[in-house]
């Protein structure tokens, strides 16, 4: 393929899932140390009805709205999932499972019910995203990408997922050793001065940051699969830390690139005409990492976990 | 049972020994719930010596240790170190948790573990340094674990896991260490060592808090004693405040034939 053909096409879709996937598996290698990996399955979950009333009182699908919808979605959610497990008394898992099932089957509602034909907001759009269509046409090759008038015509979810990744990106680096602390030792890290439930709750809302983001660039499929599979495949690759959230984001980003090329090709290869999900198949390749990491990554015991019984 | 009962009973912090224990708590009412597990408990902790925190399953002994450290929020009550509060003396604190509170399972090493010790000193952003890594490996040769540093904290037995926490503690160089159950589940030979290194630091001049559930060994180990069962029972040197009576008071009918027989013979 030429630089012709690969930069509007392929490029800006092949970052853009990259940066996803990225910005997804960071934080998500804490959701999952954390027992909270279902929160990131939560969110993305429950920012599709706010979406979809975003755009029935505004009527477009301008970002800004989308977004506050998103994140009113997102609060709510969090609030109802606070009183689920307190009036009712049970673990949190089961409250996020009845929240998030029950919203997101009211966005489905919502979007099936009012009349949103003219403009490009639907289920499938909300599971799979538009990977596809956020192509680059003011591109004629890799000169393109020195062009002030050809950048001026990029995707505007690359900037957007570029942003996100910096800010997820940055958080990480920063509270590096808050964050690994009070993950390990919540007790001890409060002896440090650290306030962990505030870190806590930093650490979720960056999670929704990037859910977010990545939701209105590829769906909720990726962002599901990128905040557990790549972690989970990591953290069976080494004992430390560090060189799991490297694993991690190795993943992530071989599990963007061959899924893309894959959703691509691989039905062409296999006689077939037409080319499949390019977010369905990423999530499918991380779910073929996190299996081939299960049978043969040299960390897969879990020796120091607590007894059950 | 009312919040003001609570508050009231507490003594104000001008009474004798504040200014210069180095842990003084006052009036402290601590509840999960409806039902208080620590009910305005006053505790004056004697520098420079070793102090056991003695009482039923339940009574509040690790409750006690985590108000006292800011982990669990009180009802009420005040906590001074060294005669101020606590926010302004961390950094003279060193905390050993309970084994059983951790996920063994994460995937750290053996030196990582004792380099937390160092976080405060680091902040955020300061590199590791040979320095800091040499100080970890020295407080882990203190606790005769320097064999284990690369090992993952998992693959190490509960006694090791134990050690290796004293050691993160060390690292810390506080004037005060606060311990709870360090001896639960542990081989003889890890008592040994933890119980020697402990010494050590009192012979440093440093002061140490254990929550200790063995009663057999409280009169070997420790200088004083403070028993507690929701409410404070006594306070005060193992050979005043660690008496059949006060016992009595303390665990009431709930202590075992087996450990009535334990205390006779550690008792003479």
């Amino acid at each position: 393929m030429t630089g012709a053909e690969f930069v509007p096409l392929s490029l800006t879709p092949l970052l853009i899932g990259i940066f996803a996937a990225v910005a997804c598996a960071l934080p998500g290698n804490f959701l999952v140390l954390r027992r909270q990996a279902l929160i990131g399955d939560a969110i993305s979950h429950v920012v599709l009805p706010g979406i979809v009333v975003a755009f029935l009182i505004t009527g477009t699908i301008a970002t800004l709205p989308m977004m506050l919808g998103a994140a009113g979605a997102a609060i709510l959610a969090v609030i109802l999932i606070e009183a689920i497990r307190r009036l009712g008394r049970i673990e949190p898992g089961a409250a996020m499972g009845v929240v998030f099932t029950t919203m997101f089957a009211a966005g489905v509602l919502l979007l099936e019910q009012s009349d949103t034909s003219s403009v490009h907001l639907d289920v499938e759009h909300a599971l799979y995203g538009n990977l596809e269509s956020l192509i680059w046409l003011d591109a004629t090759g890799w000169a393109s990408l020195l062009d002030p008038q050809a950048l001026g015509g990029l995707p505007p979810e690359l900037p957007r997922m570029a942003v996100t990744l910096l800010a997820v990106l940055l958080f990480t680096l920063v509270l590096w050793r808050p964050l690994k602390l009070s993950t390990f030792d919540e007790g001890f890290a409060r002896t440090m001065g650290i306030h962990t439930p505030a870190l806590g709750l930093a650490l979720v809302i960056v999670a929704a940051v990037a859910a977010v983001a990545a939701f209105d660039a590829v769906g909720s499929i990726i962002v599901i699969a990128m905040f557990i599979c790549p972690p989970a495949a990591a953290r069976m690759m080494t004992d430390r830390l560090e060189t799991q959230v490297g694993w991690s984001v190795l993943f992530a980003v071989i599990a963007a690139v061959s899924g893309y090329v894959l959703a691509g090709y691989g039905p062409l290869w296999l006689g077939a005409r037409d080319a499949v999900s390019a977010a369905g198949m990423i999530a499918t390749m991380s779910g073929v990492i996190l299996a081939l990491a299960a049978l043969f990554g040299p960390c897969r015991s879990r020796t120091g976990a607590p007894q059950q019984g | 049972m009312t919040l003001e009962l609570a508050t009231a009973q507490g003594q104000t912090l001008t009474d004798s020994g504040i200014e210069t224990s180095p842990l003084a708590i006052r009036g402290l009412t601590v509840s999960y719930g409806q039902k208080p597990a620590v009910f305005s408990v006053d505790m004056t902790v004697q520098p420079g010596a070793m102090t056991a925190i003695i009482g039923p399953n339940g009574a509040g002994k690790s409750t006690l240790l985590k108000a006292a450290l800011g982990i669990v929020k009180p009802l009420s009550g005040q906590v001074q170190v060294f005669g101020q509060p606590l926010e302004q003396q961390r950094a003279r604190i060193a905390y050993v948790p309970q084994r059983a509170s951790i996920d063994w399972d994460f995937p750290t090493r053996v030196i990582d573990v004792v380099l937390m010790g160092l976080y405060r000193e680091l902040g955020l952003l300061r590199r590791i340094r040979g320095g800091h890594r040499k100080r970890a490996m020295e407080c882990l040769a203190r606790v005769g674990m320097q064999d284990f540093a690369k090992r993952q904290i998992g693959q190490l037995s509960g006694g090791q896991q134990q050690r290796v926490f004293l050691a993160r503690a060390l690292a810390q160089a506080a004037d005060i260490y606060l311990l709870d159950e360090p001896f639960a589940g542990v081989d003889a030979a890890t008592e040994k060592a933890i119980i020697s290194v402990l010494k050590s630091l009192r012979a440093e001049g440093k002061t140490v808090v254990v929550v200790h559930h063995d009663l057999a060994t409280v009169a070997d180990y420790f200088d004083n004693v403070f028993l507690i069962n929701t409410r404070k029972i006594a306070e005060g040197p193992v050979a005043e405040a660690f008496t059949a009576d006060t016992l009595q008071a303390a665990y009431g009918g709930r202590l075992a034939t087996a450990q009535v027989d334990q205390l006779a013979r550690a008792l003479g």
